[in-house]
């Protein structure tokens, strides 16, 4: 007899009931909290079907950098929240709240009952990785069974970010993201900027070392370190860098253009693209997560930052 | 009923209510939030309907989470993308609406 | 030795689950943004001490019960900071509107 279906139930019901309370809530930001608490939640969920590496990735950029940026723009725009304006007339929410619960009728069916035998590519996947000298799964899925989708999400990456650098007033491109923070200085907040990102770093840095056997990776340590830098900037400690500036696109594309290179390396020595040779593979994927993991992190932390809206100079 | 179903089961109800709310609500800020509301509702029903294949010695099918992985990370990307937005038609909308207010003063002055 | 350990462990855990839950009603019941930290605060701190302090002994390893502890003292940082930003911004809202 173990207390553990108790906290799966009580789990559930709470994820549901924060994320209930995340769309009735009256104001943006109070839902805006509620929702980080959710993505927190939902880390617990996955972290209770063994699926941790999900877990981490889901509490970092699910419930954190997601968090901070709908809280960065719920700040922006609260001034001006209208007053609690009309609602959709009761008729039309039944219909909506009918047709939703239709929708979570069909899904719950299909998780009831599931189609058998379940396909599946584990064992696919399984058979590289001794090969790949690598004990976690999930980290050889993401770094060569599927390593063409990671690449082409490093792609996303890039392209979401053109997209909110586009969005800025053109006579400041080229200049610094989001405005300039406060001037008044908060002691605390300096204070833990100061005190956590040599923490932080020290632990972004590990959750991709020991992704090869135990969970984490370069997603999960690349948002880490992009929390340090975001908190250091919020502190005003970091000025955000230009975005037109050199060096810092060379850094946005390293991850992808490591990637490529050794794509089509694997042309000349593995016969195909992304393939990697049967010896050094370890060496190999270290070599692409590096700047991956650097990359994700710099990526992650300007898309929170926005478009350039300041001149270079101020 | 197993940890899972059970969690799939949470997964389904999480999408009703995201979707719930990306209908009713008005704010765009409000939509997109909902809408991330149903995006991790859909990662669990996809994570627990793909785990039953959790097969060769894992504790879940590591296909499915690497996917989920890169899910998460590009639904954060569109959202990023949608609120940048959200704040730059807010912007322009303001500025125009400013405008507009000193145009017709300048008239009534003239 | 175990069995003692084990009662410590339940003891302990459970006195900070309390002050958990004593903290969340804080949260949910007390009328202002400074009552409400205060009971969470205060609370909290105690709530996770003591569940940290009684897994210690549960730690297999001494890595283990070093991690435990980076934890709590993470929680405390995070915590402590959170309440002072919050508890600033409750100060300057209120004084703006009187």
């Amino acid at each position: 007899m173990t207390l553990l279906p108790l906290y799966y139930g009580l789990l559930a019901l709470l994820v549901i009931g924060v994320a209930w309370w995340t769309l009735v809530a009256r104001e943006t930001m109070a839902a805006v909290i509620g929702f980080i608490a959710y993505g927190m939640l939902l880390g617990l969920v996955w972290a209770g079907i063994a699926s941790v590496d999900v877990a981490l990735t889901e509490a970092a950029i699910g419930g954190g950098v997601t968090g901070v940026l709908l809280l960065r723009a719920a700040a922006r725009l609260r001034p001006t929240e209208p007053a609690p304006h009309e609602k959709p007339g009761l008729v039309f929410r039944v219909l909506v709240g009918i047709f939703c619960a239709i929708v979570t009728i069909g899904l719950a069916v299909v998780v009831l009952f599931p189609t058998d035998p379940a396909p599946s590519l584990a064992i696919a996947a399984a058979e590289h990785l001794p090969a790949l000298e690598l004990g976690n799964p999930v980290t050889a899925v993401l770094i060569a069974y599927r390593a063409l989708d990671t690449m082409l999400e490093k792609v996303v990456l890039l392209l979401a970010l053109i997209g909110v650098w586009s969005l800025g007033p053109d006579r400041n491109w080229g200049g610094l993201p989001g405005r300039a923070p406060a001037v008044v200085t908060d002691s605390a907040l300096t204070f833990l900027a100061k005190l956590l990102p040599p923490i932080g770093i020290v632990f972004g840095v590990y959750l991709l070392w020991t992704s090869a056997d135990n969970p984490g990776g370069a997603f999960q340590g690349g948002t880490v370190l992009a929390a340090m830098w975001i908190l250091a900037m919020m502190a005003g400690l970091r000025a955000p860098p230009a975005i037109g500036s050199r060096a810092l696109r060379l850094l946005l594309l390293s991850g992808t253009i490591t990637f490529i290179v050794v794509g089509f390396a694997g042309f000349l020595i593995a016969g195909g693209f992304l393939s990697y040779p049967a010896a050094f593979p370890k060496a190999l994927i270290l070599l692409i997560e590096i700047p991956m993991t650097l990359t994700i992190a710099v990526t992650l932390g300007l898309l929170v930052s926005g478009p350039a809206e300041r001149d270079k100079t101020s | 009923m197993n940890a899972a179903t059970l969690f799939g089961l949470c997964g389904a109800v999480l999408v009703g209510l995201g979707l719930y709310g990306i209908i009713v609500h008005h704010e765009p800020i409000r939509k997109i939030l909902a809408f991330n509301l149903l995006g991790g509702g859909v990662f669990v029903l996809f994570g627990i309907i793909a785990r039953r294949g959790a097969a060769a010695g894992f504790g879940g099918d590591p296909v499915p989470q690497a996917l989920v992985i890169t899910g998460i990370v590009v639904a954060f990307s569109a959202s990023a993308v949608a609120v940048t937005l959200v704040m730059r038609l807010f912007e322009v909308n303001e500025a125009a609406r400013r405008e507009a207010r000193s145009g017709h003063s300048a008239e009534d002055a003239g | 030795m175990t069995l003692l350990l084990d009662a410590f462990t339940i003891v302990a855990v459970s006195a900070g689950t309390f002050f958990f839950v004593a903290g969340t009603v804080g949260l949910l019941r007390f009328p202002d943004t400074l009552s409400r930290l205060h009971a969470l605060t205060k609370a909290d701190n105690l709530g996770v001490g003591l569940i940290v302090l009684g897994l210690l002994p549960q730690a297999t390893s001494l890595g283990m019960g070093i991690r435990l502890i980076g934890v709590w003292l993470l929680v405390q940082l995070a915590g402590a900071t959170v309440s002072q930003l919050l508890a600033r911004a409750a100060a300057r809202r209120n004084g703006a509107r009187t």
